[in-house]
């Protein structure tokens, strides 16, 4: 915790007034919300791409602690979005990479790092020491905890969401308006909506809807304009489009309403119905078989189908060679060109697409049906490093 | 009445990439059925399969959602415009970070096995 200690909260010192001049010389920020911005706690719930817009943003504007919670580490595929991390961050932890780029533009800020997961059980305690939390996570249940504890708590909650080209922000703040489950009171089932490794993000994007959050946030400490509280704001970043709905309190609001239900923090993952989803490649009775073993049977002319479920845009990247595409959303309507007596084995980029086009084949009646286990990532791995990951 | 159904960007894919879709319709529930029988692949993503619009897919009649008009016998009236807002949670690649006990491994194990040849 590196902390300016000769720096006293109440007053600005010479280098920081010369620091945030252009903020000092806006009447709507001056030199009472600027020592606001430095008296501030903001917490942010992940270092990744909305994350990173976030962190440096409010860290350059001056805001006193900031606090992260994450922890993740650096990968390459990270870079193309998560602009807090550089080339040579890879492999290290996104807390240690995010603090050191905090540093290097407002060493003035004291960074308070949680490498943790955050849980039901951390969670209440965590969100404690801070006055504004910023959700910039990427799943579910994460978001509902997010939501609950800031409701539980009495506290505002800055909400950002991405998906492909799909924006939306908006401030939940309980104690004045709705919360997160006032506008979505369920998560959807897993599975009918992909996530962004398998759904994929625009890279400019969080960035965008990460700068709104940044801007609400600092907004709420100045204390000046109006705020996202009751509002949604939905961004179509194909057709550049920003629009704003209304958002209403649920009376029956089971964390915020008149006679709310949630009293103390649940199990998300139970409750979005999620346990296991990381395992899909191993639902029982799919059979699979590992790349080495795929490899031998093309090695010793074994007649089988090699079927790529991914869709043609990423066959474009790399494929096995032999391999026949089919997208997984096709496969219903074209496995009358495959022969179900025949050996056939699916596969997709990481097995878990291909595990569905297995599990459904099989119930078509399909028997010498087979999951290329990892997928193309292990084929790279186990077989022909030349096949590149993505 | 004729009506516009502005369509969210993740399920463009499913009416042919448009973003909006014009029905005649005289409430919201039949606005929504004729866009669901013409691009029937929309159908699960607005339906439940008790045939119900599923809690996590948001209609809204201008900037008004119709969980606060009369839901979906919300009446419809020449040239309004309904919103489909789906809940999406993209943000970071930060993984299951509610503890579950799955993959308790150090990160940079994980993400040595993931990119061996970098690390």
């Amino acid at each position: 915790m590196a902390t300016a200690t000769l720096n006293p909260i109440s007053a600005l010192s010479k280098d920081e007034i010369l620091r945030y001049s252009r903020h000092l010389i806006m009447p709507e920020v001056g030199m009472e919300g600027q020592l606001k911005l430095k008296k501030a706690k903001v917490l942010c719930i992940g270092a990744g791409g909305l994350g990173s817009p976030l962190t440096l943003y409010l860290a350059a504007a001056g805001v006193g602690r900031l606090g992260i919670v994450d922890f993740d580490v650096v990968d390459f595929t990270n870079l193309q979005r998560q602009v807090i991390h550089g080339t040579a961050d890879v492999g290290k932890s996104k807390l240690a990479s995010a603090r050191e780029s905090i540093r290097e533009i407002n060493p003035n800020v004291e960074v308070v790092g949680f490498e943790t997961r955050l849980t039901s059980e951390n969670a209440l305690q965590l969100f404690e020491g801070f006055d504004i939390i910023v959700d910039g996570t990427d799943n579910f249940p994460t978001r509902y905890l997010v939501n609950d504890a800031c409701v539980l708590l009495g506290k505002p909650n800055v909400y950002g969401s991405i998906f492909r080209f799909e924006g939306q922000a908006s401030v939940f703040s309980a104690l004045q308006g709705p919360c997160y489950r006032c506008l979505y009171p369920e998560p959807p089932p897993p599975g009918l909506v992909p996530s962004c490794a398998e759904g994929g993000v625009l890279g400019v994007l969080p960035g965008i809807v990460g700068c709104i959050q940044a801007m609400e946030t600092i907004k709420l400490i100045i204390g000046q304009g109006q705020t996202l509280i009751g509002r949604l704001l939905v961004f179509d970043a194909l057709g550049v489009k920003f629009r704003e709905l209304k958002l209403r309190k649920n009376p029956d609001c089971p964390a915020c309403g008149t006679h709310p239900t949630i009293t103390r923090l649940i199990d998300y993952e139970q409750f979005c119905g999620i346990r296991g989803e990381e395992h899909t490649s191993v639902m029982t009775g799919i059979p699979e078989l590992t790349p080495r073993e795929v490899k031998k049977m093309m090695d010793e002319n074994q007649p089988f189908v090699l079927i790529d479920v991914r869709e043609p845009h990423e066959f474009q990247i790399c494929r096995i060679p032999g391999s026949t595409l089919i997208p997984l959303g096709e496969v219903a309507k074209r496995m009358h060109e495959l022969d179900s007596a025949g050996e056939i084995v699916v596969h997709c980029r990481s097995g878990q697409r291909s595990a569905r086009a297995v599990e459904f084949l099989m119930k078509a009646g399909f028997r010498k049906i087979y999951n290329l286990k990892g997928g193309i990532l292990a084929w790279s791995d186990q077989v022909d490093p030349s096949v590149p990951k993505y | 009445m004729a009506v516009k159904i502005m369509i969210p960007t993740p399920l463009r894919q499913y009416v042919g990439k448009k973003d909006q879709v014009e029905v005649e319709a005289k409430t919201v529930a039949e606005a929504l059925s004729k866009l669901a029988s013409e691009y029937s692949e929309l159908r699960r993503h607005l339906y439940n399969q008790e045939g119900k619009l599923r809690s996590f897919v948001n209609i809204y009649l201008g900037d008004e959602d119709i969980r606060f008009l009369q839901k979906e016998q919300t009446p419809l009236n020449e040239n309004d415009v309904l919103s489909i807002v789906p809940s999406i949670a993209g943000g970071t690649a930060l993984r299951r970070v509610v503890a579950s006990g799955r993959d308790m491994a150090c990160p940079y194990e994980r993400a040595k096995r993931k990119w061996p040849q970098q690390l």
